[in-house]
């Protein structure tokens, strides 16, 4: 499985939907994600990739993981992975 | 109803081992956060607290009650000294048989489990040390207190998260209010800061890795404290009769339960305490001069905080001071309503207002006046404590000058 659909995989698990409702543009908000729901998903994505991700809930717009869209979160993930498992 | 008065104050935390060179350290602003020392930090991310350094408990207890003294027991009883000597009181007879002592703790002996995990797991060892359950239990603070001074009445520890102090004091100022107690000790203590109590908290991803800058706008999470604030509630009369020395009065207190998210805090459940302890203590919004802030440094914390001050006070919130002392000995959990009660004492009877420092930015969400960076001389009547836990727990204590 690819990191994106691994990402889906575990978004749609925290939203509580099938894979296939969450698409590229959708927003955590859009998928009914709240704060605590996002911290989780970020555990899980830490715990799939072997990775540390920089966020701190308390300035989500000044980390470097950018979590504006499904699509910027699995980018995010892609560059985290490819820099600490190089 | 009784009136009753603070006739003792103890503590030790990062700013000080005692009240005076804690108030000195609020005086100047001081911070007190550093970098963490223990075991395994290095694994941490987050590497900053409030520690309490160069405090060696040896030269304190000896060798039997250190067995059996968890840190944070350690702390509690460092601070009820300092208290119960100043109020000078000896519980004896009808007294003993009525005091009693009432704490707050989150975590209890945080450091006992860490190390007895590590014991069994880390290393494979089969056995701990027969002391490990009386040693890590949430009472065992009180317990020993309440030994050592022979208090024979209503004891118990209170654990509501970063509100236990507060809900602790809040129980103590009501049995000595209604004639229960002659006197009461209570007040909290937390000491967390070993490798298992910041890693659970770094998990959250609420904390700072640099500084707690409370309702500054650049504010990016909360640092952790630990540490003891120990005090005595007495019966007016009772004080007045043996002449004792009288800090302040407590007047009133409001506890509430948002009944909404185990972590976000209410705007109403937060404005629910604070109506409730002016109503409580008959007081009038405009006299309240002072608030000491849960003020965490979490972007949800102090907005939400500054609006349920601006709800309940109105146009008043503009004159008031409100700061947050957290910024300088960071967050001590279940302890922190009682360490913070200090910068309310010194409020009253110095006419020092402690700052909120590491204050960088205006944030318009915090419109209020945080006694930015540098202590400020006022004259303050009513000052306020505010404790708002997670798990939407509440508790807002209010003292008046005597």
């Amino acid at each position: 499985m690819d990191i994106k659909d691994r990402v889906i995989e575990i978004i749609a698990e925290q939203a509580v939907l099938e894979p296939s409702d969450v698409t590229m543009d959708s927003t955590l908000e859009s998928l009914g994600i709240d704060s605590l729901g996002l911290v989780e998903s970020i555990f899980s994505i830490e715990e799939s990739f072997d990775i540390s991700v920089p966020f701190n809930a308390n300035e989500p717009e000044k980390s470097d993981f950018d979590i504006s869209s499904v699509a910027s979160i699995i980018a995010g993930i892609e560059k985290l992975v490819a820099e600490q498992h190089a | 109803m009784k009136r009753v008065v603070i006739t003792g104050a103890g503590s030790i935390n990062a700013l000080g081992h005692d009240v005076p060179e804690t108030l000195a350290a609020m005086r100047e602003g001081r911070c007190g956060i550093s970098d963490l020392e223990f075991q395994d930090v290095d694994r941490l991310a987050i590497k900053i607290g409030g520690q309490v350094k160069g405090f060696e408990a040896e030269g304190h207890f000896n060798r039997q009650q250190m067995t059996l003294y968890d840190r944070f027991t350690q702390f509690t009883l460092m601070a009820a000294k300092e208290a119960i000597a100043q109020s000078g009181l000896e519980f004896m007879g009808e007294d003993a048989a009525r005091s009693g002592v009432i704490l707050g703790t989150a975590g209890g002996g945080v450091s006992t489990w860490d190390a007895n995990y590590r014991t069994v797991y880390e290393e494979g060892k089969n056995r701990v040390h027969p002391f490990v359950v009386p040693k890590l239990m949430n009472n065992a603070a009180c317990s020993h207190v309440s030994m050592e001074y022979n208090l024979k009445g209503p004891s118990y520890t209170v654990s509501t998260a970063c509100a236990s102090s507060n809900h602790a004091m809040a129980q103590a100022f009501m049995m000595v209010r209604s004639g229960m107690a002659p006197a009461m000790i209570t007040g909290g203590s937390e000491s967390m800061l070993c490798f298992g109590g910041v890693k659970a908290w770094e998990g959250l991803r609420v904390m700072s890795k640099d500084a707690c800058r409370p309702f500054s706008a650049n504010r990016n999470g909360m640092v952790q404290g630990e540490g003891a604030g120990i005090f005595v509630f007495e019966e007016y009369e009772h004080a007045k009769k043996r002449g004792a020395e009288i800090l302040a009065e407590v007047v009133g207190y409001a506890m509430s339960s948002d009944a909404s998210d185990i972590v976000m805090p209410s705007k109403q459940g937060a404005a629910r305490a604070i109506s409730g302890a002016l109503r409580d203590g008959g007081i009038n919004p405009e006299d309240v001069g002072y608030i000491n802030a849960h003020g965490t440094g979490t972007a949800a914390n102090d907005k939400t905080e500054c609006a349920a001050v601006a709800d309940v006070f109105g146009p008043h919130a503009d004159e008031l001071m409100m700061s947050s002392t957290k910024s300088m000995h960071g967050h001590l959990i279940g302890g922190t309503g009682a360490v913070e009660l200090l910068a309310c004492i010194m409020a009253l009877r110095d006419g020092v207002i402690a700052p909120t420092i590491g204050y960088k930015e205006f944030d318009p969400e915090c419109a209020i006046d945080v006694v930015p960076n540098e202590a400020r001389e006022a004259k303050v009547d009513v000052v306020l404590s505010n404790a708002f836990a997670f798990g939407g727990l509440n508790a807002v204590i209010a003292l008046r000058k005597i």
